[in-house]
């Protein structure tokens, strides 16, 4: 080899002391940290909110919070997700109702199947539906939008037309079923094992996103996903996994659904949906896609519990807590915007 | 000069009623640097998309090392070592350097943690990219954790020239790897394409630049209206030639 490497290129760190200021660098520091800005948000909601009601910070208030959170936190990991690859699902609240109803329907008493088997058809049509969604993404190409909305309508029908109408009650279920509402008490704060199942969900997530190459092609294939392909990544098939198995997280939400409620009902959790997305967005996750991360889901939906629970404490109208997420939800969308807008 | 290493025959591709190739032909040698040149739209890009599965051609076959090879997918040209930077590049915004340069090939821990949690080595991957880098001579990327969306325009197509060159074994394809870079950063592009060349790997270089193509080149695809007008050598022929060539006021 005659040629010897030149040595003097442009300097990466030269050239951002010069172009930067304040505004850029925390520009670029929140584009590096995507979840900063939820968390900053809410340890100061607890703060005010600790500081107005000394209820708020007591064990029981927290856990409840928790508990408020665990199904929202669950069908919102979900979302996240789908809105990574530049997605999203408007029926997830629907899916996770059609899955609960399933598997409660199944096991109630009356010469039901054993609990095992009513979760994990619960689970299969829960994945079903999921694939459905990503067959209509990738093969019809329809825009996510669209063909979520429709399966939406599809999948409220069938849980109507499956279930009659009829609430399965708590009575009627088996133990595994209700399991997930059972509080065990841990370091002398009662949790239930629904909000450890969310937070073993949120684990398993993060580790797959951030640590496995199909994490990877996720946020490759919301960022570009010409450039994903030219890079040799199946975008149709990643697209189906996504899909496939945010089906499986919301199996998962309807399991804890019927925990917490001690029933399954059919008109069961109708704000689902816009809340879930609320959580993303909030969390600081881009609907642009290939943005974001896990962490800053479950930050989002904590914030919306907190709020929610300390303006209620403080006894403002639930008219009100509605108003303030709107307004979080915004102030989100324009601080995503504004990161964005340096590229 | 080398044996023929990859070889097409008629490649047509439509785009609806656009015709992007009219049935061209194309030879590349093993361990030559061949330059494609011609006019804006001349289906130069198109070539490449055809030979390296971002595209697939409506008619026509494409010979690999002597066999016949169908490439539907990028991965499938990866897989017998071809590396293309496209004219778009192919970058990935928001992930990082290192990401990047593994982009579709990331590399896994050893042991249960790979085999069975599948986990990447990132740590691993982002020693092999600084190391491939420096290799390479590509001193404009010092950081391979910033996010490519934070580089300027030259320093992304550093970064889709260093995937190229660090993964392609036996073709490079660089579709005006140079157009955003300066002029140093330019001729860091030519020494490493004179250094692949010297590793026995062949080159396909297409540029609108006509002095840095007769720098590098030793054979000339001319390529005008979707067709192979002719191939030249700079020895045989001069610039005005080729350009005469190009614009069909002379044949070949
Ligand atoms: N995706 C596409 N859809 C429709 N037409 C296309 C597409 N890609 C290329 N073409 C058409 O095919 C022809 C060849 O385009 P191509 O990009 O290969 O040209 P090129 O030689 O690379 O030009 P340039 O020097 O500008 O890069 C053009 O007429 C172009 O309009
Ligand atoms: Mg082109």
């Amino acid at each position: 080899m005659s040629s010897n490497p030149p040595t003097d290129g442009i300097h990466l760190a030269d050239e951002f002391l010069d172009r930067s200021t304040p505004a850029s660098r925390a520009r670029d520091i929140l584009l590096r940290y995507p979840a900063l800005s939820p968390a900053i948000v809410l340890v100061i909601a607890v703060i005010i909110f600790g500081a107005l009601n000394s209820n708020f910070l007591a064990p029981n208030n927290l856990s409840l919070i928790a508990q408020q959170v665990a199904i929202v936190g669950t069908v919102a990991a979900a979302q996240t997700i789908i809105i990574l690859t530049a997605g999203i699902d408007l029926s997830v609240g629907a899916a996770m109702v059609f899955a609960s109803m399933v598997m409660a329907q199944l096991a109630a008493t009356a010469g039901g199947l054993p609990a095992v088997i009513a979760l994990f058809i619960g689970f299969v049509v829960a994945m079903a539906t999921g694939a459905l969604n990503g067959l209509l993404v990738t093969r019809l190409k329809l825009p996510p939008f669209i063909a979520t909305l429709g399966t939406l309508n599809i999948f409220v029908a069938l849980t109507l037309l499956y279930s009659g109408g009829q609430t399965v009650i708590g009575a009627d279920l088996p133990a595994l079923l209700t399991w997930t509402g059972q509080a065990i008490e841990i370091g002398g704060v009662r949790v239930t094992t629904g909000v450890l199942i969310m937070v073993a969900v949120y684990i398993a997530l993060a580790f797959m996103l951030g640590r496995t190459a199909w994490g990877r092609h996720v946020y490759a294939v919301g960022d570009d996903k010409d450039a994903a392909r030219l890079a040799g990544i199946r975008v149709d098939r990643v697209l189906m996994s996504v899909y496939i198995a945010a089906g499986a997280i919301l199996a998962i939400a309807a399991w804890l659904q019927i925990g917490r409620s001690n029933a399954a009902g059919p008109n069961a959790a109708a704000d689902i949906n816009l809340d879930s997305i609320t959580a993303v967005v909030i969390g600081g996750t881009s609907l642009f896609g290939g943005r974001g991360i896990i962490w800053g889901t479950l930050l989002g939906a904590l914030i919306v519990g907190v709020f929610r629970n300390g303006l209620s404490l403080a006894g403002v109208d639930t008219l009100y807590q509605t108003l303030a997420v709107g307004v979080l939800v915004i102030a989100a969308v324009s601080v995503d915007h504004w990161i964005r807008k340096a590229n | 000069m080398g044996d023929i290493i990859m070889k097409a025959e008629r490649l047509v591709k439509t785009y609806g009623r656009v015709v992007g190739l009219d049935g061209v032909n194309f030879e590349l040698h093993r361990g030559e640097v061949l330059a494609v040149v011609g006019d804006n739209g001349a289906g130069k890009s198109t070539l490449i998309k055809c030979l390296t599965g971002a595209e697939v051609p409506n008619d026509g076959t494409i010979e690999f090392e002597g066999s016949p090879v169908r490439i539907s997918r990028t991965q499938d040209a990866r897989d017998l070592g071809i590396e293309t930077v496209y004219q778009s590049l192919a970058v990935s915004p928001a992930l990082d350097v290192a990401s990047n340069l593994f982009l579709g090939r990331e590399v896994r821990r050893p042991g249960v943690l790979g085999s069975v949690f599948r986990m990447m080595d990132t740590k691993g991957m982002r020693e092999r990219a600084r190391q491939e880098l420096s290799e390479l001579g590509i001193t404009t990327l010092q950081d391979v954790t910033v996010p490519v969306e934070n580089l300027s325009g030259g320093q992304r197509q550093a970064v889709a020239v260093a995937r190229a060159a660090a993964f392609g074994s036996k073709v490079v394809f660089l579709d005006e790897p140079t157009a955003a870079l300066g002029v140093r950063e330019t001729n860091q592009v030519l020494d490493l394409i004179r250094r692949l060349k010297d590793n026995g790997v062949s080159v396909v270089l297409i540029s609108h630049n006509m002095p840095q193509v007769f720098d590098v080149a030793d054979r000339i695809h001319i390529q005008r209206l979707g067709k192979r007008a002719g191939v030249v050598t700079p020895e045989s022929h001069s610039m005005t030639d080729v350009v005469a060539i190009m614009t069909g006021a002379a044949a070949a």
